[in-house]
Formats: structure tokens, C-alpha cells, sequence
């Protein structure tokens, strides 16, 4: 895929803006700061998974750990669900969540070798209604930079990324599509959904 | 005999991109997906998913494999460098005087000191590629997106995306300049090159293509967003809206 050029930000204008974000919004729980610090240290437990060299499926299992600890992972799997989540029962609602999120860390998981020897470099932080977006440059060994940014909300009681985007590609907006794509072809049954997600990506 | 054919040829391709363009203004959803040929598009992409499972996927791995990976990054360096030309005149005409200069550096510096365009030493001095096309010349002119479909061999597009690669065929000054052996080097760099991204992404599209429920909305979904990023649309408040808030569409309010 392309990328769009961003002018590299210097450390100066990205405190700067930083500063600004903190005064214009001190009331908020949420800071700029802070969901640059989440970004930061994210990245860094995927890279000492990725350094570790163990297995796939160990690997997998640790990334499965990172998304839920880090992502609002309830959140997430639900409203990918959308009103279909309505009609569920709750039992039903938390066994797709359990297997939309092991769904998730094997489908993003098994790419996560790609990013061997790569590095995130955050640009700057920016409030979006009540979400906060963190900009970031990704360079991987070879390849051009490209830009990936974390959406960070604290709307759980936590401070959790509720999306990312590659390069404007919405991790969030595709998976309610291809969610959405899995029910159809099951004629809207959720059980047999669920089935099928536990054994997807 | 054969400029004849050739020229006649140019003329009807832009005679088809001046159509195509005037087929933009078409009155459209803004920013939403605008997909009225539905039908036609999926039937186009199966078509396509057909072409890369038995041609683009098998000789892109085959690439990918038999050649090595520096020699697969000098050929796409070199194919990168003789498009900066068209980057340039692409530029000039979105009045983008500062990237034009950008890349016009990209390309001396590239053609001089990186063996004629096979290194990339630009990219290390900060001359990095700011790739654009004649579609992103039309949006700075404010030309609409026009709908969404789904070429044969060449995938999705939008109206105006198509439209600035029929043109994108005529705006590289180099291409004119070339002839003989040097045009055929250049458009078998651009092949090759097309492949080795084939190889390098093949996780991701074959992914795409072949694992999803939907290929075809992912592809459409996947192709819009990235372009509407690269040309830096505004798509607040849309259905592609990249700030929606996953807690303000929890079903269960």
C-alpha cells in the first residue's frame, strides 16, 4: 500500500502540541499524554513478544493477552456485532466476545512476525470528541514508513484502545463488516457464528 | 503504421477519461459507499479473484521466491524512479510546487548516485516518495469521486481514481521521451515491480481475498479508505467516519 508523506514533527512542536492539548482540556480523565504513554508501552510488550522467539502459537497466546489487556475488548466485539447483540442472550453476548477475541489475536497474531525489527514512532496526540488519537510512524526493515494511529478512549473506567488505523485502513469498521458478512452467511444464526469464529483467522 | 495505432489509441483513452470524468459529477452520497453497480462489480471481482489465483498469486511467488530480495527492491526502486517524472508534472498541476521540487530531487538524486534509479539513497537524504496520481490531480481540482466499481485486472476504483489512471498513462514526461528498449524496460519494471508488492503483501491480500466471509466488501471497504486517507478526504460524520467511537454504536444503550 502507499503512504502519505507527513512532514516529521519535531520534538519541540510535538510537546508543544502536546502542552496545548493538556491546557486546552484539563477537566478531562483522559490525557493526551496518557494515551501516548499506553501507545508506547503497548509496542513495547508486542516487541519483547515478537523478540522472544517463541513459537507461533505461544506468541499467539501472548498477543491474545496484550489485545485484552490493552484493547476494550468487550466494547469492541460488541458493537462489531451491532444490533444483532440486542436479541442475544448475555451468555451469548460473552461467548462471542471470548471467541472475537481469540479470533482476533490468531488473525493479527500470525502477522505480528512482519513487524520484526520494526519500530512505532509517535508523531502526535490529538482529542477527537471523546476519543484521543495517537499518530504514529511505523518503520519496518525495508519498506517505506507508513502510518498507523491508535484511538484511545477511557469510556470503560480504563484507558483502552477501542481502534487502529493502517494507513486509514479502520481495524474496527472492517471486522464489523466482515462480522457482519459471517452472520449473513449463517442466516443470522449467533450460535452458529460464534462456532464459527473460534475457528477463524 | 504503428504510431498511427498508437496515437489513435491515446486519443480514444482520453476520449474515455474525459467521459469517465464528466460521469463524476454525478450527484453522490458524499463519502459514504456509492455502489450502484453492485451486481456487475461482484461479478467483476470474482473474475478477478480467478485471475490472481492462477496468474498474479502463483507468478508473483515464483518471483518472489527465484529472485532475491535486493535485486526485487532494486527493480521496484527503479521502476519508483521512473515514475518521479509524473509525480512531478502530477504535482505541478495540483499547484504542490514544494513536492514537485521534492520529487524532482528524488529523481536526480536517484537516476545519479543510486546507480540510475536501482538504489534509493534519496529516501536516506529525506527525499522520501510522495507518489500521486492524475486521480489525486482531479480531487485537488474538485472533481467528485463518482461511484464505486471494480475493473477487470485493474480492482477497485473509484470514478475519478479510474479516470486519472487512463490520463496517468500520458502525464509520465520519460514515457514519451523513451522508445524502444528503454520503453520496454520501463514498463517491465513496472510489471515486475507490481508483482514483488504482490509477493511482499501476500499475507495481507491473500487474507483479503481468500479468507474473508466477504471479499469483495472488504476490498471495496479497505480500497476507500485508504484512498479517501491518501488524498486526505474528510470523512467525519460518514459511515467511513475513522473517529466513529465503537461506544457511541454499542447496541446494547
Amino acid at each position: 500500500m502507499t503512504h502519505s508523506p507527513f512532514s516529521k514533527p519535531s520534538r519541540r512542536i510535538v510537546l508543544a502540541g502536546l502542552g496545548a492539548g493538556l491546557l486546552a482540556t484539563p477537566a478531562l480523565a483522559l490525557s493526551e499524554a496518557a494515551a501516548k504513554t499506553l501507545v508506547e508501552r503497548a509496542v513495547a510488550d508486542i516487541n519483547a513478544v515478537i523478540a522472544s522467539g517463541k513459537s507461533e502459537s505461544a506468541m499467539i497466546r501472548d498477543f491474545e493477552g496484550i489485545f485484552a489487556r490493552y484493547g476494550d475488548v468487550p466494547t469492541i466485539a460488541i458493537s462489531a456485532l451491532g444490533p444483532p447483540a440486542r436479541s442475544a442472550s448475555a451468555a451469548q453476548r460473552s461467548a462471542f466476545t471470548q471467541a472475537f477475541t481469540g479470533y482476533m489475536a490468531r488473525k493479527y497474531g500470525k502477522r505480528f512476525r512482519e513487524f520484526a525489527g520494526g519500530r512505532i514512532e509517535v508523531k502526535d496526540t490529538r482529542q477527537r470528541s471523546r476519543l484521543i488519537e495517537v499518530r504514529t510512524l511505523a518503520y519496518l526493515p525495508g519498506q517505506s514508513p507508513f502510518n498507523v494511529t491508535f484511538l484511545v478512549s477511557d469510556r470503560s473506567g480504563r484507558d483502552k484502545f477501542v481502534n487502529l488505523l493502517i494507513e486509514g485502513v479502520n481495524l474496527f469498521q472492517t471486522e464489523k463488516v466482515e462480522i457482519g458478512a459471517m452472520l449473513d452467511r449463517r442466516g443470522g444464526n449467533v450460535d452458529a457464528l460464534i462456532q464459527d469464529l473460534r475457528r477463524a483467522g | 503504421m504503428f504510431d498511427a495505432a498508437t496515437s489513435s489509441f491515446k486519443r480514444i483513452a482520453l476520449l474515455g477519461a474525459v467521459l469517465l470524468v464528466s460521469a463524476c459529477s454525478t450527484p453522490s452520497q458524499p463519502n459514504g459507499i456509492n455502489d450502484p453497480y453492485e451486481q456487475t462489480n461482484r461479478q467483476t471481482h470474482e473474475f478477478n479473484r480467478g485471475i490472481d489465483r492462477i496468474v498474479l498469486r502463483p507468478t508473483s511467488n515464483a518471483y518472489g521466491t527465484v529472485v532475491p530480495e535486493r535485486a526485487r527492491n532494486g527493480i521496484s526502486n527503479f521502476a519508483n524512479t521512473l515514475n518521479q517524472p509524473a509525480d512531478v508534472v502530477n504535482s505541478l498541476l495540483q499547484g504542490r510546487i514544494e513536492n514537485a521540487g521534492h520529487s524532482t530531487f528524488r529523481f536526480l538524486v536517484n537516476a545519479i548516485f543510486g546507480l540510475g534509479g536501482f538504489l534509493d539513497p534519496a529516501t536516506d537524504m529525506g527525499l522520501e516518495d510522495r507518489d500521486t496520481d492524475f486521480g489525486e490531480t482531479l480531487y485537488v481540482w474538485g472533481v467528485p469521486e463518482g461511484v464505486y466499481g471494480e475493473l477487470p485486472v485493474v480492482g477497485p476504483v473509484t470514478e475519478r481514481h479510474a479516470a486519472g489512471k487512463v490520463v496517468d498513462l500520458f502525464t509520465n514526461p520519460l514515457s514519451t521521451v523513451l522508445e524502444g528498449p528503454g520503453a520496454t524496460a520501463q514498463t517491465a519494471a513496472n510489471v515486475a515491480s507490481g508483482f514483488g508488492t504482490r509477493y511482499t503483501l501476500s499475507d495481507t491480500i491473500d487474507s483479503i481475498l481468500y479468507d474473508s466471509a466477504d471479499s469483495y466488501a472488504q476490498a471495496r471497504l479497505i480500497y476507500l479508505q485508504n484512498r479517501r486517507f491518501k488524498l486526505g478526504v474528510d470523512s467525519t460524520g460518514t459511515d467511513l467516519d475513522p473517529f466513529e467511537d465503537p461506544y457511541d454504536s454499542l447496541p446494547l444503550q
